[in-house]
């Protein structure tokens, strides 16, 4: 097994995060496209841990770090969502012009 | 992880074949709910991968924590939300999704050629293994105190304001009519002057 292959899948995971994160229309799709880049980003801690790092596993606690701050943000997130649904009574993104001009 | 290469290799490709078609599943599939059910294989194959890179603690974090709390929040919003509307098509929304294609792919081609053109000095320190999870808490406990007690206190914050931001809106001049209790089923007649 080689460093470069998980940098690779993790990258891959990361572009495809980011594409859901630009063109979803649905609220809740785009806190899971989020979730991808969050678990790409573990992905590459674990493999720098894993590989350059082995002895005292420093990217193993980042990791843990992140998972729960995903953890925090899919609970803010889907708290906005639900508050924006109540109020505009829809979950379309092209709709959500609150914050502009 | 004491395994033959061949059976790491073929186990990291079948890994990653799921990871990379459940994801794409998760972006591009119309029905949310499928989406949300593919979201759990993203995780789960991920936690697999933990698994091959020596770390079964966070493997067992990833599980726990995405798939047990997170998948299951995210569905619960779905079925809170879930309105059966077609949304409006947009104009020229093709073009979006190209120019958001092209970009991606071209992000994916600067990574891949950073990580292949860099040179990694890989460690040949002896792996920690199993001990890897008393090596994560003697790091909690000692270097990594303070942002472990931040995080505690953001993960408090953030159950607050989840149900603050949340709930409903509480209406005051309904309660300012009504300042004692009543049982709606039941009017106060029959309740105080049932014998009768």
């Amino acid at each position: 097994m080689q460093l470069q292959y998980f940098l690779l899948l993790a990258a891959a995971l990361f572009c495809i995060g980011i594409y859901g994160l630009v063109t979803s229309r649905n609220a809740i799709r785009v806190l899971m496209s989020i979730e991808l880049l969050l678990n790409s980003v573990n992905l590459n801690l674990m493999a720098f841990s894993n590989f350059l790092d082995p002895a005292q596993v420093k990217g193993q606690v980042f990791t843990v770090f992140v998972i729960t701050i995903a953890a925090a943000e899919a609970a803010v997130g889907l708290a906005i969502v639900l508050s924006i649904y109540r109020n505009r009574d829809t979950v379309d993104m092209e709709q959500f012009n609150l914050l502009k001009w | 992880m004491n395994l033959a290469d061949g059976v790491q290799i073929v186990s990291f490709a079948l890994l990653a074949a799921m990871m990379l078609g459940t994801a794409l599943g998760v972006v591009l599939l119309d029905n949310i709910v499928y989406s949300a059910f593919l979201l759990a294989g993203v995780f789960i194959s991920i936690s697999g991968l933990y698994i091959l890179l020596n770390a079964g603690f966070v493997a067992a974090a990833q599980i726990l924590i995405y798939v047990g709390a997170v998948n299951v929040l995210i569905l619960f919003g779905i079925m809170l939300v879930n309105k059966r509307q077609d949304f409006v098509p947009v104009e020229k929304a093709w073009i979006g999704k190209a120019a958001t294609a092209l970009v991606c792919l071209g992000l994916f081609g600067l990574l891949g050629t950073m990580v292949v053109a860099t040179p990694w000095t890989l460690s040949s320190a002896p792996i920690a293994g199993d001990d890897a999870l008393v090596v994560i808490g003697k790091h909690f406990f000692s270097d990594f105190l303070l942002p472990f007690e931040l995080v505690s206190v953001l993960l408090l914050m953030a159950l607050i304001g989840a149900i603050v931001i949340a709930r409903r809106e509480y209406l005051p001049e309904e309660a300012a009519q009504n300042p004692q209790l009543t049982v709606p089923e039941r009017p106060r007649e029959l309740t105080t002057g049932g014998n009768r």
